[in-house]
């Protein structure tokens, strides 16, 4: 039934798949969005293994971590510490009704609590030579590769506004990339932030992989 | 000399002569070099008069080549990106520079202002003071006179078109200075892999290397320095940044550093900020900040061509300029003689060192001695000559217990004076961390003490002398900053430095004797930015200011753009004198950031035109945008607050959405209003202790109004909340306190109720809200949904349908905020906007009309529907707002059950909730805020009734109508009560806070 209604992402009237460039040449800031990706709230007690076995389970084996501030990634699924009880699930676009109730279905019985938010947030991301020098105008917290390592995530502010960053390269490419789950009502505000912050190294937007729903996570 | 002698020496420097400047000073058109700062260049050009002073407007010259500067503030630039009171000594030449002097009019060579100085005994110490406490209320005729005198230069009337930046940075070890002691602390922290900053506010790394002309293993030094810099570039984790002043310390090691990133051009280039703010979290810092010249005080030693020793060697090595043909030395100790040695040896005529010393010896003296130098001992410069520039000196023996120097008068042309009385190191940082200081008597300078937060002084800020030790304190500390941050580190190998001279010791004499005593000719300056006399001091302390804070505030001495870095310790120093005591007695003044000026736009940053402040807009926004609607913020939102169209003002606009609302229907964006997902067995537990009223009865698909109380009994938020499953609630909040009563109910669970099995998720934003209200509601519903019976006995008031509205998955609210039939759809946030163009489509023949948050204020005023916030400020319970029925008092426990039973919560006469009507036929509104009283012909002081809390103009009333809080307002329906307003007193009557279908009628249609 939805197919034909339109959908409007939080930055569509930015034009930003106009401006999208494969090749951000001598831009040292490369920003980019992945509209839509399904994100869901996950509460549960970390202590009760039974809830935290049967998260896992339904996460195609992805279990939640109980270390502050990483995120598991996995091929399909990123899974953030937001809490001591808190997790977000972050999956493939058009992914969540399904995931949501198959998450739900198996952590209720154990005390677990799910809850779809996925369009409470889009997410920006953040990439190229010199993201960190970007990022580092509005984030208070430290970006150095050794102390934001890959899958650290961390719940800030950038530029006033709260995110939710995920270090999301693997370290092994020459250049670093974060992920940037943001508030749908102020992403408009932080997109105009980064590419304002990112002006004295060059700013090119770039294409996000997954457009289309159902491609990979990565 | 034969040959013309040219100031700017051909030789040497670190200036490109090949690069040549053109600037502009005071309309005068001159040309410099690649290298130079303002003030060298100004200084090779032999221009000498820069500035007016600030109370005598004296004529005055460039006394320092560093931060210290207090003479030489300059206004920069023209137009938009003019900078007042900026220091020439470190504004770094550009091509197409343009700088004019201040303080003066009509010209710096004849300005007005200086007749102050013929009424100078008119100016006393305190004179603002003096001038405030008399005559009483001239301080109004005083003002416009002292503004127009004081305040130096002019801030630019036009906005800054530059961009200013700010960023966060971490690091290992901070090093403040990148002279010797902080190149050789940067390289052993960087060495040992920590992560470093090094900072230093001129454009070249260096320090006093730059101009000394030292050597380091027989070679200029600058080539190590160079050497350094190079390793340092290539450390991944070092980063090096020139033009970069350290200007503040905070706790928990945190330092402010301001980057002139492009201040050496005349624009920036595109995308480039102009200057960036750095906010550095340090594990470790070294200080390695320096010492400043201090200068000597003696008579008249503000003429231009009085200049500190150092900063003329330092012109001279640094910039190839002789700041003089013909040159006295004035000095209390040894280390004045290199500078008067290098200047003699650049060419510079040495006409005598007078040294206060009786007997000054060593190897420095020895040296001046061997090359034919006069130097003069025991005696000191009693007067200076010149007006514009200085032409000469008088000299004269020194008297043992006299504080007059009569004897053996001797006067000797010049065109500089050299001074040095020492040499201060520089604390501010160390002090700003909150290091204690200790006071040397040796150098006569207070030196780090004991660290308070983790931070190493290294080098002449710490009191070393000899080049080599600052490498090797340098060194040190660095090593150990980084060894205290986990690296294995050792001071790494350093070059060797000429061995330095034994010093001898240097004389302290604070005020120097001239032929008169202290005041009675000629000043003894001792703050030039102040224009603070050392007999200004000695009146101060003999009229009882024995605090050097107080005296600091009396004499204004050490305040200003330079915050007297060459002169407090001169003036505390004249404090203790005065006052019979020990130096360490008195102490120091407070150190505050900034350490020098920073601009106003470097704090700013970019938070300024659109970036000023997140904006949150509605995922129908750009709807609204389009439709022209005028928005209101509130907290971070913007909400449309009216759509006027072609020719509407706002009440025009208001009374055309009022109409629709009631008698049509209205549409409203609401997705603002906070949502919080309660989820888990003990949800209806939650519920009831945290609301006033009954949750665990609530059927499935109900929705119920409820109040949030605080502990005190107050009215904290309020909202309707929806009983979704049998575990599962959604909780409605105001827009303002979405994020406050989430953390509260966070809290709660958290601290209090740690027993209950719910949790809690926001899903304020997860949904887009449309409100359609009025009359035609659901006939415009009907038309978008097959799938939800809209019947009024399938869809009662205050529940809840699950369906399809306009093709989308919705969730449908029979609620009411206007008092009309009211449904609120709630669809995924990412079709908000094709569910709003599809009930505008759908209601298009029904009239249906866009309203924003005025006329939703007017409708929920007319029901007499309080706002918390408006009608509530912090100290309104329930019972005061009529609404007891809310409070279910059976319950064995609610949050603010406990306050409400306070006796003064039971007071009869406590203010309440009211409706006001006024006369028949009165068509102007009552304020908001207006007070009411009892009497209307009391004059105040009179008891207060009360206050108007919402005051509208009602379309459906054709009237104004009001809300108040009344003191025992209940038990006053009908009484007439008046307002006190400037033009009027408004009579009104009290009635029930509902004008409009108090049945509730349309409500529940």
């Amino acid at each position: 039934m939805a197919d034909a209604i339109p959908r409007l992402g939080a930055l569509d009237h930015l034009g930003l798949a106009a401006r999208a460039t494969a090749e951000p040449g001598a831009a040292g800031v490369w920003l980019g969005e992945r509209r839509f990706l399904a994100k869901i709230n996950l509460r549960g007690d970390p202590q009760n293994a039974a809830f935290m076995q049967a998260a896992g389970a339904a996460l195609d084996g992805v279990q939640p971590t109980t270390a502050p501030n990483t995120a598991v990634r996995a091929a399909a699924i990123d899974l953030l510490w937001l809490g001591p009880d808190e997790w977000l699930v972050v999956a493939a676009a058009g992914s969540e009704a399904a995931l949501a109730a198959r998450l739900a279905a198996a952590v209720a019985p154990h005390g677990g609590t799910v809850t779809d938010v996925t369009e409470s947030r889009t997410t920006i991301t953040v990439s190229g030579p010199r993201a960190r020098d970007a990022l580092a105008k509005g984030c208070p917290i430290d970006l150095h590769p050794r102390r934001f390592r890959p899958g650290d995530c961390a719940q800030s502010l950038l530029a006033r506004v709260g995110v939710i960053l995920l270090r999301a390269d693997d370290a092994t490419g020459p250049v670093p990339r974060f992920e940037l789950h943001v508030l749908r009502s102020m992403a408009d505000y932080l997109w105009r932030f980064l590419e304002d912050a990112g002006q004295e190294y060059g700013v090119a937007v770039v294409e996000s992989e997954d457009r289309s729903q159902g491609s990979g996570i990565r | 000399m034969t040959a013309p002698f040219d100031l700017r020496r051909p030789e040497g420097g670190r200036i490109d002569r090949a690069r040549a400047m053109r600037f502009v000073f005071d309309g005068a058109g001159y040309s410099g070099y690649a290298g130079d700062t303002l003030a060298s260049a100004l200084l090779a050009n032999g221009v000498r008069l820069v500035a007016r002073s600030f109370k005598y407007h004296r004529p005055r010259g460039i006394a320092t080549a560093g931060a210290e500067e207090p003479n030489a503030l300059v206004q920069l630039r023209g137009n938009a990106r003019s900078e007042p009171n900026i220091r020439a000594t470190q504004v770094e030449l550009y091509d197409g520079l343009v700088a004019a002097s201040q303080n003066r009019w009509p010209s710096l060579e004849l300005d007005l202002g200086a007749l102050n100085s013929v009424f100078a005994k008119l100016l006393p110490a305190g004179f603002y003071y003096k001038t405030f406490m008399w005559p009483p209320g001239f301080w109004h005729f005083y003002e416009r006179l002292v503004r127009r005198m004081a305040g130096m230069g002019r801030a630019a009337d036009a906005s800054d078109p530059d961009r200013y930046d700010h960023r966060w940075a971490h690091c290992d070890v901070l090093v403040v200075g990148a002279g010797p002691s902080g190149l050789a602390a940067a390289l052993a922290a960087g060495r040992a892999g920590a992560r470093v900053i090094l900072c230093d506010e001129q454009a070249e790394p260096g320090g006093s290397l730059l101009g000394s002309g030292a050597t380091l293993d027989g070679a200029p030094a600058m080539q190590w320095a160079g050497a350094v810099l190079a390793e340092l570039g290539a450390l991944p984790d070092v980063t090096v940044l020139p033009r970069t002043t350290a200007f503040g310390y905070y706790d928990h090691n945190a330092l402010g550093l301001v980057e002139r990133v492009a201040d050496h051009a005349a624009e920036p280039l595109p995308g480039q900020p102009r200057q960036r703010l750095w906010l550095v979290r340090a594990r470790q810092v070294v200080l390695a900040t320096g010492a400043i010249e201090r200068p000597l005080v003696f008579r008249d030693n503000d003429r231009p061509g009085v200049m500190l020793a150092d900063a003329a060697r330092t012109y001279l090595g640094r910039y190839a300029v002789a700041c003089g043909r013909r040159a006295v030395l004035f000095t209390n100790n040894d280390h004045a003689y290199d500078a008067a040695l290098a200047l003699h040896a650049g060419g510079v005529d040495l006409a005598a060192i007078v040294d206060l010393r009786a007997e000054p010896g060593g190897l420095r003296v020895d040296a001046a001695r061997a090359r034919g130098l006069r130097v003069i001992a025991g005696r000191a410069v009693t007067a200076t000559h010149g007006r514009s520039s200085v032409t000469g000196v008088d000299i004269a023996r020194l008297q043992e217990g006299s504080d007059l120097a009569v004897l053996d008068r001797e006067s000797i042309a010049c065109d500089l004076v050299l001074n040095s009385g020492g040499w201060t190191p520089s604390v501010h940082l160390f002090s700003q961390s909150g290091g204690r200081l200790r006071y040397d008597e040796a150098t006569g300078a207070f030196l780090p003490g004991r660290a308070v937060q983790a931070v190493r002084a290294a080098g002449s800020c710490n009191g070393a002398v000899a080049l080599k030790d600052c490498l090797k304190q340098g060194a040190a500390a660095g090593a150990a900053a980084a060894g205290d941050c986990g690296f294995a580190a050792a001071p790494p190998a350093l070059p060797a430095a000429e061995p330095e001279p034994e010093s001898a010791p240097m004389r302290l004499l604070w005020v120097v004797p001239s032929d008169a005593p202290v005041g009675h000719k000629g000043k003894h300056f001792v703050d030039l930015q102040n224009d603070v006399t050392a007999a200004d001091l000695r009146l101060a302390a003999r009229e009882g200011y024995r605090s050097v804070e107080h005296l600091k505030r009396y004499t204004t001495t050490g305040m200003g753009t330079d915050q007297g870095k060459t002169s407090n310790l001169a003036a505390l120093a004249i404090l203790a004198e005065a006052t019979g005591r020990e130096i360490p007695a008195v102490g120091t003044t407070t150190f505050r950031p900034p350490y020098t000026p920073v601009a106003m736009g470097a704090l700013t940053g970019r938070t300024v035109g659109a970036l000023l402040d997140p904006a949150r807009w509605t995922p129908i926004h750009r709807w609204h945008v389009r439709a022209g609607a005028v928005f209101e913020n509130v907290g971070q939102w913007q909400r449309a607050r009216y759509y006027p169209q072609a020719g509407e003002d706002m009440h025009r606009a208001l009374a055309r959405e009022l109409h629709a609302a009631r008698n049509a229907v209205g549409i409203f964006d609401a997705s603002t209003l906070g949502k919080i997902d309660v989820k888990g067995p003990d949800a209806a537990r939650f519920l009831d202790l945290v609301y006033t009223n009954s949750w665990s009865k609530l059927g499935i698909g109900r929705c119920r109004y409820g109040f949030m109380l605080r502990e005190d009994g107050y009215v904290f938020d309020d909202g309707v909340t929806t009983r979704l499953a049998d575990d599962h609630f959604l909780v409605s909040t105001t827009t303002g306190n979405a994020a406050p009563v989430l953390s509260w109910l966070e809290d709660l669970l958290q601290m209090e109720w740690t027993e209950l099995k719910v949790r809690l998720t926001s899903v304020t934003e997860e949904y887009a809200v449309v409100t359609l209200s009025g009359p035609f509601a659901r006939r415009v519903l009907t038309e978008l949904t097959a799938d939800i019976d809209l019947e009024p006995k399938a869809f009662p008031f205050m529940s809840l349908s699950h369906g399809t509205v306009a093709g989308i998955a919705a969730r449908v609210f029979r609620v009411s905020f206007t008092g009309e039939l009211s449904y609120e759809v709630q669809v995924k946030a990412s079709y908000g906007l094709a569910l709003w163009n599809a009930c505008m489509e759908a209601g298009e023949k029904y009239g249906i009309t866009p309203y924003g948050t005025e006329a939703m204020h007017v409708l929920r005023a007319e029901k007499g529907y309080v706002i918390v916030g408006q009608e509530t400020d912090g100290t309104v319970t329930p019972y005061d707002l009529g609404m007891g029925w809310i409070v279910n008092d059976n319950k064995p426990d609610f949050i603010g059950k406990r306050g409400l039973r306070r006796a003064d919560l039971q007071r009869p006469d406590r203010k309440q909730l009211v409706g006001l009507r006024l006369e028949a036929g009165e068509r102007r509104k009552l304020p908001e805020g207006a007070h009411l009283v009892a009497d209307r012909d009391a004059v105040p002081p009179m008891p207060m009734l009360g206050h108007v809390t919402s005051s509208y103009w009602s379309v459906a009333l054709d009237a104004p109508i009001a809300l108040a809080m009344i003191k025992g307002g209940r038990a006053r329906m009908g009484e007439t009560v008046y307002a006190p307003l400037p033009d009027r007193v408004a009579a009104a009557t009290v009635v029930e806070p509902c004008f409009w279908d108090p049945e509730g009628k349309r409500l529940h249609g």
